[in-house]
């Protein structure tokens, strides 16, 4: 099977990289999307954590709002949301933080706060939400976002969420409990922190995708890892599932959720 | 012991001008037709705290009723922006709107230091992040015991908190299920505490230890139905998820929105006359 969007390939990709049997704090629309094809696909005891209270959520339709009574109604537990963050964030229980973004720069920082100055923004974005702090407390974080030159910038105009700060030891100084993001998986490629810098760099380019688009979609100078992999082309399992679950989506909601 | 009163009696007892209001509620539960009475009678000036504001504060703060919005994630969920709070923030209108911003947790924990009678919040949060550079509430404190800093936040002390539930019994006991968020802890922070129910009934028949607030905690309980719409009610109706993408259009633009609240909020006695002029205007739509 290889006909497939470049925004599967993302998912699929992404889907990947949760282990079965990790626990995952899940952000709303694209890890969302991906979080739930893992535990369709490879990964069936993956525990899926929302930040509205539901423990271990295995909805058969994608959730709109981060509170959808799907959630509640497939989940292990429903606990207060001060408890999500209180006992099972801050209390060192979430393997894997996965996150969405506005804007990432070079060494993982997120940016869902502002363009422009804060005071007089260009553009207000939502803010902070749950994820300063799942990019803090989470023993690694995963970002999914698609890859252009707006999104993937030099220089943040606001820091929401800390990956590597300004690079090197920096998270490591600022004192934060988890490792910080391991990966960052767009429409384009998968990229990882290099050794020391803990800059991200492309690991592994899509089937079919070429250096100068990544270096075309990036707004910072992308450098490339000495060994370059070819990420897998979705698998016929992979997309079947997919579909399937963006098609149950469709009928339940008139929309198809993790599109934002 | 809480009353039990018509919504509208509520808020002109219990809700002022220049308070520091909090309707809370995290995607389930969200006390709409609170929103909506507030706009009715005119209330000014509103400090509205809220982690997510969502459309509720969407239309309190096009309606003018906002001076301050403490917030944690200001978007419509599934949709995009709330278009009204973007062109506060952005364009000053109706007017200039004081932003103090925070995260999920950091909220969440200053709701459970405001009903633990605490000045104050603390959580490992924030090392790195630029939103204490703009927001000056956001302090740190180092522990005594072991020296690590962490961030400290003013407890949430509300002077009125809205909730939306389930039921509550004749005697003003109120039963909420389902995804809580931190309507308990709002409604324990606050000095005032009104409660929307879907119905009253004689006996709550609540579990063990079911999320149960007691009648003398709170200050009024009001029969609402619907009135979490276009959020949900566990067990008695889903999330109107197509209200929130034709929330899009009609907050985009200043005179929609403008011209959507008179005719529906101004323009409707209450939230049973707001239900159906919403019913008959889709019943028209659908022939």
């Amino acid at each position: 099977m290889s006909d497939y969007s470049t925004n599967e390939m993302m998912t699929v990709a992404a889907a990947r990289r949760l282990k079965n049997g990790s626990v995952c704090f899940v952000g709303i629309g694209l890890p969302s999307k991906a979080a739930n094809l893992a535990r369709l696909t490879s990964s069936p005891d993956v525990v899926l954590i929302y930040e509205s209270g539901p423990i271990g959520a295995k909805p058969t339709v994608l959730p709109l709002s981060i509170g959808d009574g799907e959630l509640a109604e497939t989940a292990d537990t429903v606990v207060p949301t001060g408890e999500i963050f209180r006992y099972w964030l801050q209390g060192g229980r979430i393997d894997v933080g996965f996150l969405g973004a506005a804007q990432v720069d070079k060494f993982g920082n997120i940016n869902t706060t502002v363009i422009g100055d804060y005071h007089k923004p260009k553009v207000r974005l939502p803010g902070a939400g749950g994820a300063p702090e799942i990019a803090g407390s989470a023993k690694s974080v995963l970002i999914i976002l698609k890859q252009s030159h707006r999104t993937f910038v030099d220089k943040l105009a606001f820091v929401t969420s800390v990956g590597f700060g300004e690079g090197g030891d920096h998270r490591q100084r600022l004192g934060l409990p988890g490792k910080g993001p391991v990966g960052i998986i767009t429409d384009l490629c998968i990229m990882e922190p290099e050794a020391g810098s803990n800059e991200f760099i492309v690991t592994s380019l899509h089937p079919g995708v070429t250096r100068e688009q990544v270096v075309e979609a990036t707004g910072w100078a992308i450098r490339f890892a000495d060994q370059v992999g070819v990420t897998q082309a979705p698998q016929a399992h992979e997309l079947e599932a997919l579909r399937a679950l963006e098609a149950r989506t469709a009928a339940a909601h008139g929309q198809a959720g993790g599109e934002e | 012991m809480a009353e039990l009163l018509s919504l509208r009696e509520a808020v002109e007892r219990f809700v002022h001008d220049g308070d520091t209001v909090a309707l809370e509620g995290f995607t389930h539960l969200i006390p709409t037709a609170a929103s909506h009475e507030l706009i009715r009678q005119g209330k000014k000036d509103l400090t509205l705290v809220r982690m997510t504001p969502d459309l509720v504060y969407d239309l309190l703060i096009g309606a003018g009723c906002a001076k301050r919005l403490v917030f944690s994630w200001g978007g419509n969920p599934g949709v995009g922006s709330l278009h009204r709070l973007r062109d506060a923030v952005e364009k000053d209108w109706p007017h200039a709107l004081e932003i103090e911003e925070h995260s999920h947790a950091d909220l969440a924990n200053s709701y459970v230091a405001g009903a633990s009678g605490l000045p104050f919040a603390v959580l490992r949060a924030y090392a790195g992040s630029d939103l204490p550079k703009v927001n000056p509430l956001i302090k740190s404190v180092t522990c005594p015991f072991t020296g690590e800093v962490l961030a400290a936040v003013p407890s949430v002390r509300p002077d009125v908190t809205v909730i939306h539930a389930q039921k509550a019994d004749r005697k003003g006991n109120v039963l909420l299920w389902g995804i809580l968020g931190v309507q308990k802890e709002a409604a324990l922070a606050a000095k005032r505490c009104i409660v929307t129910v879907e119905e009253i009934v004689d006996d709550l028949q609540a579990p063990m230890n079911a999320c149960v607030l007691p009648t003398w905690a709170l200050t009024a309980v009001c029969l609402v139905p619907g009135g979490a719409h276009p959020s949900y009610a566990h067990g008695y109706y889903e999330r109107d998820n197509r209200f929130y993408q034709a929330w899009d259009p009609i907050a985009r633009d200043r005179e929609a929105f403008t011209a959507w609240i008179d005719e529906y909020i101004r323009g409707t006695e209450d939230f049973a006359a707001f239900q159906q002029k919403l019913a008959s205007k889709h019943h028209a739509e659908a022939k």
